[in-house]
């Protein structure tokens, strides 16, 4: 019998350990693979019961906006509607070319009292339609940036503004132009003390004077399908109350009440 | 003393680490992690830790002592998205205008932050974490600023997890930091080359993003408010676009991993919505 030289000793034995090693490999992919799908299931459980309390949380709220609407609820029924100077209300662009209800909207606020509204939407669709807006709403005029606060609390009719993603990143690039001119003319005082140049009030005045100045607003209102403001205009949002409404095809006069009220009920500190 | 800090003072060491990462809890809590990220997981998380004060008069504990319970909820959170696989972590501790507090209540903020540098500085050589102190550092004192920039340069190398604490920051105060870098830039430009292009001398909105406190991280998926109030109060407007803002009822130093779970479902629920969004959003900055 031919005796077995090493390497063919080392073959035997690599092809032994292979057969054994096969199995065990597959056996691992099985497992693997099963431990995904369980996973992947179990994954799918959850979110099955969240939609369920979604499901559930909506049908409360629908009832509570009911009975609100109705003023049923006693404690709706005053709401101390001067503390809301400005309103902004953030509607997703799905839902901007949706005029109708946005006038719905409108003339509830009218109807509350509210004098001055800022309508947002990224991609500036409510803004093309301002003029449909204006024309079917005539309880408002439009708001220009040459209004000073005080006489804005004063119009009789309420002010409109209409606002896209151009007046949020874009404005402030725009608005560092206006201040990098500034600085130039001042020869760059400054810069090399390490002192602040430039204050949030001539921020401010250059946005205005790039035609994206505007009131920061008390409460911003969001109708889309999640809590996001889209993109509305940073220099404007710093202690603004942001509420979720839900979808704008779902809007209801009382799940505005509730936010407004909730709204009047909040303290601010302000950082202190 | 605090309840919170052992003998010697500190606030944590390596024993509260441990029962962290060991005993049923921890694995009950990994196979939670195990099915969440069968979905898709954030990427960067940031959080207003709203509720100190009142946790502290709610449980009649000594002045203060809520803020050292937010620094160990701040801990806890650390391990939690480094187990999940979240990558960057922003925290908001404090702002420009919490400087108006009371000076006592500022000083034992302070105290707090340096003792969290050092804090920070152990467990980045343990976990790879990286450090970034966001803000305008140069309203702190200057030992506190040293030790910050100390840690920062530290664990620049390190990518496990990355850590923004938001210090002395508030956005607006981000946004004219940015644009007076930007005009310096640009000035610099100017006059290197009196013929340069014309464009040189304009900023755009590339030039202000790239010198925001927060240009080294992505922008938030989730920005996560305890406390139970719907506002931002100054934090990461810029970046928040196509951000989940969540809202917890919670004080924050209460926050356990219950809520994060819930905060990331809630995410995953309507991801396919912000995914959307942030394409739409990115096709208008293009053009």
């Amino acid at each position: 019998m031919k005796s077995l030289t090493p390497p063919l000793l080392r073959c035997l034995c690599l092809n032994r350990s292979m057969d054994f090693i096969r199995p065990k490999r597959m056996l691992y992919f099985w497992i693997d693979k099963i431990r995904n799908v369980l996973l992947r299931l179990s994954w799918h459980l959850v979110h099955s019961i969240i939609n369920l309390c979604y499901f559930t949380t909506g049908m409360v709220h629908a009832l509570e906006s009911h009975l609100i609407s109705r003023g049923l609820l006693r404690k709706y029924k005053s709401l101390h509607i001067s503390k809301i100077r400005y309103l902004a209300i953030v509607i997703e662009s799905e839902d901007a070319c949706r005029t109708s209800n946005v006038i719905e909207l409108l003339q509830w606020l009218a109807a509350l009292g509210i004098k001055h509204v800022s309508l947002y939407d990224n991609e500036g669709l409510l803004k093309k339609s301002k003029d449909i807006i204006l024309e079917k709403f005539d309880g408002a005029v439009l708001f220009q940036d040459t209004h000073e606060n005080n006489v804005l609390l004063d119009q009789p009719r309420m002010t409109l503004e209409f606002v896209s993603f151009y007046d949020g990143k874009e404005a402030v690039a725009r608005a560092a132009n206006v201040l990098l001119m500034k600085y130039i003319k001042s020869g760059g005082i400054g810069s090399n003390q390490g002192e602040q140049i430039f204050t949030e009030s001539q921020m401010s005045e250059a946005l205005k004077t790039v035609g994206s100045g505007g009131p920061e607003p008390d409460l911003l209102l969001i109708y889309g399908p999640a809590r996001c403001h889209l993109g509305f205009p940073a220099w404007r949002m710093r202690y603004t109350e942001i509420q979720h409404m839900g979808p704008l095809t779902c809007m209801t006069y009382g799940s505005l009440i509730k936010a407004i009220y909730r709204f009047t009920t909040v303290r601010q500190n302000y950082g202190k | 003393m605090s309840f919170l800090r052992n003998k010697t003072g500190m606030l944590i060491n390596e024993d509260v680490l441990g029962r962290l990462f060991s005993g049923w809890t921890s694995m009950l809590r990994k196979c939670m992690f195990r099915v969440l990220r069968a979905g898709p997981i954030p990427r960067h998380v940031a959080i207003i830790m709203d509720g100190n004060r009142r946790y502290a008069k709610r449980k009649r504990l000594q002045e203060g002592t809520g803020h050292d319970a937010g620094a160990m909820a701040l801990l806890y959170l650390l391990v939690y998205c480094y187990e999940l696989g979240i990558k960057y972590v922003t925290a908001y501790a404090f702002s420009i205008d919490n400087f108006k507090r009371n000076p006592e209540e500022v000083q034992k903020i302070m105290d707090l932050m340096m003792e969290s540098v050092f804090l920070l500085a152990r467990l980045s050589k343990i976990y790879s974490l990286r450090v970034h102190f966001a803000g305008n550092l140069q309203l702190l004192s200057a030992d506190l600023r040293k030790a910050a920039k100390k840690l920062m340069e530290n664990t620049a190398d390190n990518s496990n997890l990355v850590l923004t604490i938001c210090v002395s920051y508030t956005c607006s105060d981000e946004i004219l930091h940015a644009i007076e870098e930007s005009c310096k830039e640009k000035t610099k430009i100017a006059g290197r080359d009196d013929r340069g292009q014309g464009t040189d001398r304009v900023i755009k909105l590339v030039d202000i993003e790239k010198h925001m406190y927060m240009a080294v991280v992505p922008d938030p998926d989730i920005i996560i408010r305890t406390g139970g109030e719907w506002r931002l109060s100054n934090f990461l407007l810029w970046q928040s676009c196509c951000c989940h803002l969540s809202s917890i009822f919670t004080v924050w130093p209460e926050f356990g991993v219950l809520h994060l779970v819930w905060v990331v479902l809630d995410f995953q629920h309507k991801y396919t919505y912000f995914a959307r969004k942030k394409n739409a959003i990115v096709d208008l900055g293009n053009g």
